[in-house]
């Protein structure tokens, strides 16, 4: 019972980090576990991480104002420009419905949709308890929302016939205009994504394509003003057979 | 657009995140990530690429970040007016924004070194490593440090309201 008062608080805030080494972890979580003073306050560590998300994260969405686009625009001008950017920044504030249009034509930098949902898949499926933003159980509320962001219907396809259960989704930055992950997890515990990524107005469609990029495997393809990209460590044959259902619920 | 500055983009989500939260007004913050963009354009010969991008734009938000701190301790400014509730989000209802409110309070009132660690671990979620290359100090000073700052912020957010209750006990 007296094995946790040597856990340090350094020791403490490294398990909620989830940096502590596996053994010194399962002494906290046994003292933890003996000691509901402890778990309380260990909880409410987390609860301070997810509070600091739940306030913040919203940035995160915001387009990026002008002005800072510019510097790297032009940035013989920059000298001048901080006045500049306080006034184009309230003005942006005022119309950030435009705002969100005008990005989505002006930023070019985005990055190949593959490496990009690469890159989402391997940053939030490791998380435990901030994988998702809204939660499935929220559904409904998850898809008008990022309906609302991306300008359009964009759904959580039901995939469960494959095998995979949604946990839920986020919005995502991505060169400063908003896209959304999915995430899935079937019975093992082994978790996919679902990347989608506004390409503009074109009405194109193209054929599901596979590449595997940083160890992690992706089908992507364009359907209509959306591009998507399936992330996940499954094989070719598994993510493609995925990738078609999701392409069937959204023609349906 | 390079290939340098493309990457550059993709990172000011999360700068302007950090900012925000460190600043505590959206105004100032824009001013340190536009500060922060300058000098990584002006010392691109600098950076290493194989040691990621991340890092080396959060030690130079973070020296400039120290260097304001120190300024305004010198000749204290005018609070800039915090305009939080401009981008108050829709989904939170008044019992959770309420909560939000709170946290960006309890933040302020941390001494601006335990507010940054705070940010840097649990908000940008970086590794302990990493934090400690950002701020220049060991991974002993990042562990301790942190382990303040966190608890300073539990009491203030916890622990107020439930003294009474604790005696009682």
């Amino acid at each position: 019972m007296n094995e946790h008062l040597s856990i340090s608080a350094e020791e403490l805030q490294a398990y909620v980090d989830g940096e502590l080494e596996s053994g010194r972890r399962d002494a906290v979580a046994a003292a933890a576990a003996a000691d509901t003073a402890l778990a309380k306050r260990i909880k409410q560590y987390w609860i301070i991480n997810e509070r600091l998300h739940g306030r913040y994260d919203v940035m995160l969405a915001d387009p990026v104002p002008h002005p800072l686009l510019n510097i790297l625009a032009d940035r013989a001008r920059y000298p001048g420009l901080r006045a500049a950017a306080v006034i184009a920044w309230i003005g942006l504030g005022a119309m950030l419905g435009v705002g969100v249009t005008m990005s989505v034509s002006q930023t070019t930098a985005l990055r190949p949709l593959a490496e990009e949902a690469a890159y989402a898949h391997a940053l939030y499926t490791r998380e435990r308890r901030h994988a998702v933003e809204v939660t499935a159980v929220e559904v409904d509320h998850l898809n008008a929302w990022l309906s609302k962001r991306l300008s359009g219907p964009v759904v959580a396809p039901d995939i469960r016939d494959a095998g995979y259960t949604l946990i839920g989704g986020r919005l995502l930055p991505d060169a400063g205009v908003a896209a959304a992950q999915f995430m899935y997890e079937d019975g093992d515990g082994n978790r996919i994504t679902l990347f989608v990524r506004q390409v503009g107005d074109d009405d194109r469609n193209t054929p599901l394509r596979y590449t595997r990029t940083h160890d992690v495997g992706i089908v992507h393809w364009l359907d209509g003003r959306l591009a998507y990209a399936l992330a996940g460590g499954a094989d070719k044959q598994h993510l493609l057979s995925i990738s078609n259902q999701v392409h069937a619920t959204h023609n349906r | 657009m390079d290939r340098f500055e493309r990457q550059l983009i993709t990172h000011m989500p999360r700068l302007r995140r950090y900012a925000w939260a460190l600043k505590g007004s959206r105004e100032r913050a824009d001013d340190l990530v536009q500060d922060c963009l300058a000098r990584a354009l002006s010392r691109r010969h600098l950076w290493i690429r194989a040691k990621g991008m991340r890092p080396w734009l959060f030690t130079i938000m973070h020296n400039i970040h120290v260097n304001d701190v120190s300024r305004d301790a010198r000749a204290p400014q005018e609070m800039a007016v915090d305009d939080f509730d401009h981008l108050a989000d829709t989904r939170v209802g008044s019992e959770g924004h309420q909560a939000l409110e709170e946290i960006d309070q309890a933040l302020q009132r941390l001494s601006p070194e335990h507010r940054e660690i705070v940010l840097l671990v649990g908000l940008e979620q970086m590794p302990y490593k990493e934090a400690s290359i950002v701020l220049d100090v060991p991974i002993g000073t990042v562990m301790s440090r942190l382990a303040r700052a966190r608890e300073q912020l539990r009491e203030q957010l916890f622990e107020s309201n439930i003294v009474g209750v604790t005696k009682i006990r």
